[in-house]
């Protein structure tokens, strides 16, 4: 995978500002504000309805805030949401690639989107790094729900983004290749890539994340190092602390 | 307005059809059976009348510039369903993608379907039933040119329509060339309407292209002035069809429409 080329500056891939969004009277995001810095890799955990999916969705421009503001590298969303894009990608699991189309020509279609130059080896290097490249012919529908992933991920790293969004990007794939693809995002966000990074699977979180932003109810509840916030809390594991969040959150209590 | 991204929808819309026989098909089988039918009906028109009037350019002619629209407003939408039917908003909208650039590619890939489309009707019908492009003379030009504009002005109004009510409105888009047709006197003069039918006509630039259509077949001069008329109501409703597109677009990502054309939750 060639690296993202990216100055060697501290400044955030990712700054959120007070970020808001209501539906009706649900407050889905309640004036968070967090950032991501090169080179780190941020987990954005808490329970379903927690606010997390409307969290990454306004972050990729497809919704708009009811307040607050969005810099990635610097851009503010809102004035030049194409530069601002221009240095994201993202993957998810419930926006599968078009099944109608091969894995090669998905990747030609988005790489002319994100215009990179010398598409054709970008698209060779990034087959080979997901090992799809006896998959490059074949429709993308049909392939299994781990070699899609791969695809989705092969997409994500078309642009080298300087911020990568992925929404549970290994929760249909076995574990040795979720191993890989960790390793590989991982070696990606050391390059210099900001990783914002959803999941449920807290093991993979406290393995992979420097740090972690809990979210319930649209608020951020807890922040830090994953064995940080482990041990400040008492818990066995990170799984446990969230256990615990979501059933204080639950009843209404409320957490530290 | 960056062309590698309008690019990489029409090329999109290119790996489409060039694997699937399905999508190429209704590019020729539909406008065949409108030729073959009113080409024999012309026939049949041309041999029973006592008039002498020649019902080929006047009918078939009609029939196929009527198609011509179709297919370009369909070019659209198709295109654009292919992204509903995908669940692929997210995936597009994330992106630096632009509205615009997203429409300009929407719009190329129509032009190049209905041109083949076009060609096929107009050999179709010069070799089975004698239509003579000929007989329009220069006036074909500004015909097609306003039917274009006025099917892309369609297709991106129809797009919207589906952005903003959701894949379940597919069924209210198909039918609206069939509701316009008949206030856009493709077969007969705008002059036999009623009064309020009449009024709508004038508002409609296809109406022009077939009066214009009419009176040159008659030998009549071509009608210049009401071409430039129809081609600027053209225009000024492809301005209107894109800034409805732009303002559903602005609502979907206000109310997180968009997301959910791939997720069904947006929290």
């Amino acid at each position: 995978m060639s690296p993202p080329s990216r100055p060697s500056s501290l400044a955030p891939v990712l700054k959120v500002e007070r970020l808001s969004k209501s539906y009706g009277a649900l407050k889905a995001v309640d004036a968070i504000s967090f950032e991501v810095a090169p080179r780190e890799i941020v987990g954005l955990v808490g329970p379903n309805g927690a606010g997390k999916t409307t969290t990454i969705n306004m972050v990729l421009g497809v919704l708009a805030p009811d307040g607050g503001k969005i810099e990635i590298e610097g851009v503010d969303l809102k004035t030049d949401r194409t530069r601002a894009l221009s240095a994201a990608n993202f993957a998810a699991v419930y926006a599968p690639l078009p099944g109608n189309l091969t894995v090669e020509q998905n990747l030609r279609v988005f790489g002319m989107i994100y215009a990179v130059k010398n598409l054709s080896a970008r698209i060779d290097d990034l087959l080979k790094e997901f090992e799809l490249e006896r998959l490059r012919r074949t429709k993308t529908g049909v392939l299994s729900s781990g070699e899609q992933t791969r695809v989705a991920l092969a997409k994500a790293m078309l642009n080298a983004p300087h911020l990568l969004l992925l929404d549970e990007p290994t929760a249909s794939i076995d574990p040795a290749m979720a191993r890989t693809l960790r390793a590989d995002i991982e070696a990606f966000a050391k390059r210099g890539c900001g990783v914002l990074w959803t999941s449920h699977n807290m093991y993979e979180v406290e393995e992979v994340c420097d740090r972690v932003l809990f979210l319930s109810r649209g608020r951020i509840l807890l922040q830090g190092k994953p064995h940080e916030l482990v041990a400040e809390h008492k818990a066995k594991s990170l799984e446990d602390l969230f256990v615990a969040v979501a059933h204080e959150t639950l009843h209404g209590e409320g957490a530290a | 307005m960056n062309l590698s991204r309008v690019g990489a929808i029409v090329l999109r819309m290119y790996y489409l059809y060039r694997g699937s026989p399905q999508r190429v098909f209704p590019m020729f089988a539909w406008v065949a059976v409108d030729i073959v039918l009113w080409g024999f009906i012309t026939r049949y028109l041309n041999g029973v009348s006592q008039s002498g009037f020649n019902f080929v350019p006047t009918l078939l002619g009609a029939v196929l510039l009527w198609d011509f629209l179709t297919r370009v407003m369909q070019g659209v939408t198709m295109a654009f369903f292919e992204d509903v039917w995908s669940r692929n908003f997210l995936n597009l909208f994330a992106t630096p993608l632009r509205t615009s650039e997203y429409l300009l590619g929407l719009v190329t890939a129509s032009i190049l379907t209905s041109i083949v489309s076009l060609a096929f009707m107009m050999a179709l019908a010069t070799g089975l039933f004698g239509l003579s492009f000929l007989s329009y003379g220069p006036a074909l030009v500004p015909f097609l040119l306003v039917l274009f504009i006025s099917g892309m002005a369609l297709g991106i109004f129809a797009a919207g329509l589906v952005l903003r009510l959701g894949p379940a409105s597919e069924w209210l888009i198909w039918p609206i060339p069939t509701l316009i047709s008949p206030f856009a006197g493709v077969f007969y003069p705008v002059s036999v309407l009623p009064a309020w039918m009449g009024v709508i006509a004038h508002a409609l630039p296809p109406a022009y292209v077939f009066e214009g259509m009419r009176a040159v077949i008659r030998h009549k001069a071509i009608p210049w002035s009401d071409l430039a008329i129809a081609t600027g109501l053209a225009a000024f409703y492809v301005v209107l069809a894109c800034l409805f597109f732009a303002s559903v677009y602005r609502y979907a990502i206000r109310t997180g429409l968009i997301a959910r054309y791939s997720a069904e939750t947006v929290t």
